[in-house]
């Protein structure tokens, strides 16, 4: 069990060093004369050459590249080139804004999933024909369009939320439930759709194995057998349908933010972006791959606490 | 090597054969020619938009800001006054066209790196499958904002990154299929007989990926279309440009001024998307549907075919001085199973089948595979496949009829009365348990044992059935026992709650030839000491002379002889039990068609056997 955590540990922390390296050189090398993208088309070329100097984009790539992670891996990835605040502390103030969302938005998906999943794949009939269409709606409608739904019904005509805005849960829990639900939601359904597709063909898989037979022969009413059996051997390829469904939730979370104007890490993506705020950038392609590597080997470990085949090899 | 080509139909013909079907079943298909009907629709809408436009969609009229619809313009006007139906189907040559590149990337990408990868597989196969586990980590909206931040807001740039972000699913898909077929023996044959690499993909294993690939495509244009939008209502796109996302961010924009404005960007794209998803459905439908037809014949062929009734041939009893029996514990009479089939109908698998099973006695029931024994025996607990059920007779166990027992009562009555031990040891203990917790948990709900009670139990039952350590085994997962000893924990687990009446499956049939005896020996033993009666299911005639006392031999979902064991080892009279005879003389299994007169077609397939 040891071996397979460090095994995937060190995959993890290699796949993050790769990523952040190639993003660097392309981020890096298309940029293009990055000082006089920041000083704007009028500034003289003296004051470009200097604010190229003052970057330190003047020095060959490598160079940069190996000042960047030096200085990385002591946990500084530089500052803004708009704002001038240290990327760190702009994408952590904003992920935990990001996190609480996609984290409540990946249970509320896991749970009902596994419900529905579960009722569609044991009771089948009418029940397993409307999992179905939700599946197919859920998963062909872009989420930012079922997002624009809900603040059309729920908050605009019926006003029981607030249409934009974000509480912090520390200032009021009942606001926080307020701004978050609709995104929450929002972001919810395509990822119930697949996961509960996912479930209920594998709980339909695991109910035709033998041994639910023989469990059942010993007095086990079927109820248990499925509750303990059947859903913990379900669980590990939703599981891994959960783990793809996380960075798509991350990714649905950018676009969500910007409708319910959420101040998360989307918020920032945005801004970067469309200024070219190089450095930003770069620390948000890191955290996000970053969380999509935490969260594998999260699921990896859960897949390895159902599976003890999976513990051994 | 080259003439057994020839016989066999490669899966590229069925595929060929299946492609030309797909699309003139799909047109049968109701969801899919409607799917397809209004994306050959938008498609077209899109591509003659200059014919259909009434306006120019960029001509702003400052006159008609944020109209409703009207006269002059059907949708009403945007924010700057542009004619919203003109601009939509101009819209979707540009969101059409930025998804088709990124379809065409994605699938150029995956196609061909799946193709290599799994046709020569070597070092492109750990770096390409290794860089698609990465790509597909990567949340692909944050990929493309850092794209934009770096190359422009161009829509065709940003698609054609996103063709690389998703070329893993045609990567993924292709690999998964060559790998497959790489190893047949038809692709072996074509390459013995000197066919080059670029033909042998061509022919044998292009076909075979591309229906899943066309499936897949629908499902991937989807998705180009939903994030393209995604993007352009960031307000992240090309402003140059109409795109069905850039209305939308000015339907947003103006939500409160004039809500109908997000209305039809959001009904083409929720509509196109629900459409390509359909099709992709719809196509996976009917390719399922004429494998599982194909699959439906074959089984037809092999299914037990009832038989016309015909006397059962029963021998007198006989009085044994050595063997005592007690009360009557199971009279079955005329039980008939049957399975629901789509069409409605319910074909019987067995019928008018009648035994006895008395207190300490062994009921054997032999007969090939598919003759109805297994059907026979999971009808007594009631187990029976999903789709079967009793449709006829009863099953009387100490004065319940189990046939129509609920299930509350079967629950109370399972493990506890009536216990079973199946045929296959393995794939009857769950992998993710422990062998001991498989043993426990049962007890603590039949007997009401406590935790610790039962795991002592458990612990003496495995002593009990000669598992040599059985702490360790206790401890152990099924994968980490050798199948005799799993069956002997199967063993331990159906007596543990002391059952009047065993159900035994073919309790050795898939255990070595040593190891069987040694199991059989188990089974006496422990049937003398709890004086259990015993249903055994076997297809082995040495198997009932060594432990039953009494046997039904059946066939084709019937009983066709039955009495004592002695008498009929005296004297078989039907040409079947004969045949049966014949096979353990010769040392054979006793499997296949024994008997090719009439009513015998029976195969062998699990869920029957």
């Amino acid at each position: 069990m040891l071996t397979f955590i460090l095994r995937r540990i060190v995959s993890g922390v290699v796949l993050v060093f790769v990523i952040s390296t190639v993003a660097y050189f392309l981020l890096y090398l298309g940029g293009g004369d990055i000082a006089r993208r920041i000083l704007g088309q009028s500034a003289t070329p003296e004051t470009v050459a200097e604010k190229t100097h003052a970057l330190g984009l003047d020095r060959p790539l490598i160079v940069q590249y190996g000042d960047w992670l030096a200085h990385a891996l002591r946990g500084d990835f530089g500052a803004s080139w708009f704002t001038g605040e240290p990327v760190a502390t702009a994408i952590t103030s904003r992920l935990a804004v990001t996190l609480s969302i996609v984290i409540g938005a990946t249970l509320i998906s896991a749970v009902v999933a596994v419900v529905l999943g579960v009722l569609a794949a044991t009771r089948r009939g009418w029940i397993d024909r409307v999992v179905q269409v939700i599946s197919i709606l859920g998963f062909a409608v872009p989420g930012f369009l079922i997002a624009l739904g809900l603040v059309l019904i729920f908050a605009i005509n019926l006003g029981w939320f607030a249409p934009t805005g974000y509480v912090p849960i520390e200032t009021s829990f009942s606001g926080w439930i307020g701004t978050v639900t609709l995104p929450i939601v929002a972001l919810s359904i395509g990822g119930i759709a697949a996961i509960a597709q996912q479930v209920r063909g594998s709980v339909i898989d695991a109910l035709r194995q033998d041994y639910v037979r023989t469990l059942r022969s010993r007095g086990l009413s079927s109820g248990r057998v499925i509750y303990k059996h059947v859903l913990r051997n379900a669980g590990g390829p939703a599981l891994a349908v959960l783990a793809v469904q996380f960075a798509g939730l991350l990714g649905g979370a950018v676009i969500v933010e910007q409708i319910f104007a959420i101040p998360g890490i989307g918020q920032v993506s945005v801004s970067a972006t469309s200024q070219g705020d190089i450095p930003l950038v770069m620390g948000l392609v890191l955290a996000t791959a970053a969380l999509v590597v935490i969260i594998n080997l999260l699921i990896d470990l859960l897949q390895g606490f159902l599976n003890p085949k999976v513990r051994l090899s | 090597m080259i003439e057994p080509v020839v016989a066999v139909p490669t899966p590229a013909d069925l595929a060929r054969a299946s492609r030309v079907s797909l699309f003139r079943r799909l047109l049968k298909n109701p969801t899919g020619i409607i799917a397809l009907a209004f994306l050959v629709l938008i498609a077209l809408s899109a591509i003659f938009a200059s014919l259909l436009a009434p306006h120019d969609p960029d001509l702003p009229d400052i006159n008609a800001i944020l109209t409703n619809s009207g006269p002059g313009h059907l949708l009403g006007t945007d924010s700057a006054g542009r004619d919203v139906l003109s601009r939509l189907l101009f819209a979707g040559r540009f969101s059409l066209a930025g998804a088709l590149l990124a379809l065409v990337i994605a699938a150029v990408i995956g196609v061909t790196g799946g193709l290599i990868a799994g046709y020569y597989g070597k070092w492109f196969d750990s770096v390409s499958s290794w860089l698609a586990g990465m790509i597909m980590a990567l949340p692909g909206i944050v990929v493309l904002l850092a794209a934009r931040a770096v190359l422009g807001p161009s829509m065709w740039l940003s698609m054609a990154i996103f063709g690389v972000l998703m070329s893993p699913a045609f990567f993924r898909l292709v690999y998964a299929s060559v790998t497959a077929v790489r190893n047949e023996l038809y692709v072996d044959a074509a390459r013995v007989s000197g066919l080059s690499d670029a033909r042998i993909i061509g022919k044998h294993i292009l076909t075979v990926v591309r229906a899943p690939a066309i499936i897949q495509a629908a499902i991937i244009g989807g998705i180009a279309i939903a994030i393209q939008a995604g993007l352009e209502f960031l307000g992240l796109g090309d402003t140059t440009i109409p795109t069905w996302g850039s209305m939308l961010n000015d339907g947003f924009t103006n939500i409160y001024s004039n809500p109908a404005l997000i209305l039809w960007p959001s009904l083409t794209i929720g509509l196109t998307c629900i459409a390509l998803t359909l099709l992709a459905n719809a196509m996976r439908d009917e390719l399922e549907r004429s494998g599982s037809v194909r699959k439906r014949k074959k089984k037809f062929l092999g299914q037990t075919v009832s038989i016309e009734r015909e006397p059962v041939i029963v021998h007198p009893e006989v009085v044994d001085e050595e063997r005592s029996f007690g009360e009557e514990l199971l009279r079955v009479s005329d039980l008939a199973v049957g399975y629901d089939q789509p069409d409605g109908s319910v074909k019987v698998v067995v019928n008018d089948v009648s035994l006895v099973v008395r207190r300490g006695e062994v009921h054997g029931l032999i007969g090939e595979s598919g003759s109805g024994k297994t059907q026979t025996a999971w009808s007594v607990l009631r187990l029976l496949p999903e789709g079967g059920r009793i449709v006829g007779g009863s099953i009387v166990f100490e004065g319940t009829d189990l046939a129509g027992a609920s299930e509350k009562q079967m629950t109370r009555i399972r493990g506890k009365k009536i216990a079973y031990i199946p045929q296959e040891p393995m794939s009857n203990l769950d992998a993710s348990f422990t062998i001991g917790s498989q043993l426990v948990e049962p007890m603590r709900v039949c007997l009401g044992l406590s935790k610790k009670d039962a795991t002592a139990r458990a612990l003496e039952l495995l002593a009990k059935v000669g598992i040599p350590n059985p702490t360790r085994t206790f401890a152990a997962y099924p994968h980490e026992v050798s199948g005799g000893m799993a069956q002997r924990v199967l063993i331990a687990g159906a007596i543990s709650c002391e059952p009047d009446l065993l159900i035994a499956d073919e309790p050795t049939t898939a255990l070595d030839v040593t190891v069987q005896a040694e199991v059989l020996d188990l089974l006496r033993e422990l049937q003398r000491e709890l004086h259990m009666g015993v249903i055994l299911v076997t297809h082995n005639f040495g198997v009932v002379a060594d432990l039953c006392d009494q046997v039904s031999v059946m066939r084709g979902g019937r009983i066709v002889e039955t009495g004592p064991v002695r008498s009929i080892f005296a004297d078989p009279q039907h040409e079947y039990t004969r045949a049966l005879f014949d096979a353990i003389l010769e040392d054979g299994e006793a499997r296949g068609d024994l008997v090719t007169s009439p009513p015998a077609a029976v195969g062998r397939h699990g869920a029957l056997s």
